[in-house]
């Protein structure tokens, strides 16, 4: 009888079918590339091979090689450069727009609507529309003009080292605030309003409020969102590809663009497939501080 | 409560956000409407760029950019759609098969399996991107529907959604099946695949949007019009100078609208779906 009762419990053969063919998707588009880059990060491979040098086993060279190189540093720190911005922008703004949209708005559905727009915009559609705002005749420009009463005459937003990625920001929070609004709503609403009540009670100013009740009560909404913003500014690639291309002075080259230009455009894939590995581990690194510090929370609650 | 002064300070930033988020889309409107350039030119740096007047609204840069011989939308537009239609449709039977595997089934090596799905959920694509080119490369997928398609049918993070899904059904549904003899692909296809209608939805929201912006990769995958998807073609055209604003907000407000009619039906779906990747 226990016999009969395992087997019939023993559900690996249907297990298998129905992970099948996810199973085998899975190992060839993601764990085969990904063992692929690995691999391939020691070699000298070539995207088109060049019959008269084949192949070979290069150790380290190509990681040295990158560790060596102003330009792999130099989109490290614009990558970085461009998350710092972006992440405290995007999120301020977010949590800003779900706190209008939680609070007693009229309509506040049209609100959230609206807000949430552009995120469903592609983001070649948006930076077409920018880039026209950014035009030396531009938009902003004009509004720079009429401000100073025509003294000063505007920028050349996307050609100035200093301008570029700041304004490669501005699209890029422009285009994704809604999403972690729709986040920090979700989390506006788990907040337990006999909090505010009470802090009312206690003669507690909205200022004091927030800081008070809304501020904490966002805690693990603040890292999910910080740590998921990040990620995405990380692997910031078609503003720059579009605006800019990595220019002026390779001001806005990020590194996922380093990766497409070193691996396609040159056909440097072993170069290529080291740069994609050390950009994995850096994601890697955020995921995991983001675990660690859900964990630590979990621990206190 | 909430005084009168606080409610009109909420109002006032609600509607500076709303102007913030309407007035890029009203120059994209306004401008694909003035059939003229050098009005477009002219108005370029005023408010009158926001702004067409409706009795002077031309659809000629329209008929321009679906007229063009080089420049085929239709099919730009037919190619995105049909690649998104396949990665979705596809996808939600193999990922949510796997997780009806990994959530209601019972085998060894279960945890571990789920533990190799979540953790690949990590490994952003931008990493793989090249050693997947090389390999797309060597099998002549270049410039095919399929290396856009295949590649990205099988999903961790929505095997992960629909697993969460099928871990909270109650027990006796399936057992009740079973009883009756049911096997488990027959209780995945009658009886679980049909109560996942909510996943399917967040599941299928996320990953469109996700394709329906994918760059990087068709941008090395494919070269001429035959398999190239829309937001690549608007790309190409935005970058061949001097722009025409005129054509390109045409051609932006076309690819959009499709994507902003859905939106605007399913509001509430989009909505909840990014809430739902959110929670873990």
């Amino acid at each position: 009888m226990p016999k009969k009762r395992s087997s019939l419990h023993d559900q690996s053969r249907p297990a298998l079918v129905l992970m099948a063919p996810a199973g085998l998707l899975i190992f060839v588009f993601i764990i085969a590339p990904f063992l692929l880059s690995l691999g391939l990060s020691f070699t000298n491979q070539r995207l088109v091979p060049n019959p008269n040098l084949p192949t070979s086993f290069q150790g380290f060279s190509n990681y040295l090689r990158l560790f060596g190189n102003a330009e792999f540093w130099q989109s490290f720190r614009n990558t970085f450069t461009f998350a710092l911005l972006v992440v405290p922008l995007q999120s301020a703004l977010a949590l800003g727009a779900a706190m209008l949209v939680n609070s007693r708005l009229p309509a506040r559905n049209v609100f959230r609507g609206i807000f949430f727009l552009p995120t469903v915009l592609t983001m070649v559609v948006v930076v077409v529309i920018w880039s026209n705002l950014f035009q030396i005749n531009g938009f902003f420009n004009a509004v720079i003009q009429a401000v100073t009463f025509g003294a000063h005459p505007g920028f050349d937003w996307l050609a100035n080292p200093a301008l570029a990625m700041p304004s490669i920001v501005l699209v890029s929070v422009w285009q994704g605030f809604g999403f972690q609004m729709v986040i920090y709503l979700a989390g506006l609403q788990g907040i337990n309003p006999e909090l505010y009540e009470a802090a009312r009670v206690d003669g507690a100013s909205r200022w004091q409020e927030f800081w008070a009740v809304t501020m904490p009560g966002l805690r693990n909404t603040h890292i999910f969102v910080v740590v998921t913003t990040t990620i995405l500014a990380l692997k910031l690639f078609a503003q720059v590809d579009l605006l800019t291309k990595g220019g002026p002075l390779g001001s806005t080259q990020t590194v996922v663009r380093l990766i497409y230009e070193t691996g396609f455009r040159k056909g440097q894939v072993g170069v290529a497939a080291a740069l994609s590995v050390v950009f994995f581990l850096v994601v890697l690194a955020i995921s995991v501080g983001q675990r660690v510090f859900l964990k630590e929370d979990r621990e206190v609650a | 409560m909430i005084t009168r002064s606080e409610r009109l300070v909420i109002l006032t930033l609600a509607l500076v956000v709303v102007l913030t988020v309407l007035a890029p889309l009203a120059l994209m409107v306004a401008t694909s409407l003035k059939g003229d350039e050098n009005r477009i030119l002219l108005d370029i740096g005023s408010l009158a760029a926001f702004w067409v007047n409706p009795l002077e609204a031309e659809w000629t840069n329209y008929a321009q950019v679906l007229a063009s011989q080089t420049q085929p939308f239709l099919r730009f537009l037919f190619n995105s759609v049909f690649v998104v239609g396949w990665i979705v449709v596809v996808g939600i039977f193999v990922n949510s098969a796997a997780a009806f595997a990994l959530s209601r089934l019972r085998f060894r090596g279960r945890n571990l399996v789920l533990a190799v799905v979540v953790a690949l959920i990590i490994i952003p694509m931008e990493a793989l991107a090249i050693p997947l080119l090389l390999m797309v490369n060597r099998v002549g997928w270049l410039d095919t529907y399929q290396a856009q398609i295949v590649p990205f049918i099988a999903h961790p993070f929505s095997i992960f959604l629909f697993y969460q899904f099928f871990a909270k059904l109650p027990k006796d549904i399936d057992e009740a099946a079973y009883v009756e003899g049911a096997t488990p692909a027959q209780v995945y296809w009658k009886i679980a695949l049909p109560l996942s209608g909510p996943v399917i939805a967040t599941v299928a929201i996320l990953q469109s949007l996700e394709y329906w912006n994918a760059y990087l990769w068709p941008l090395m995958v494919t070269r001429g019009p035959e398999v190239r998807p829309v937001s690549l073609a608007l790309a190409q055209f935005f970058g061949t100078p001097p722009p025409t604003w005129g054509d390109l907000m045409a051609f932006s407000v076309m690819m959009s609208l499709p994507i902003l009619v859905l939106y605007l039906a399913f509001q509430r779906w989009f909505i909840q779906s990014v809430v739902a990747s959110a929670v873990k």
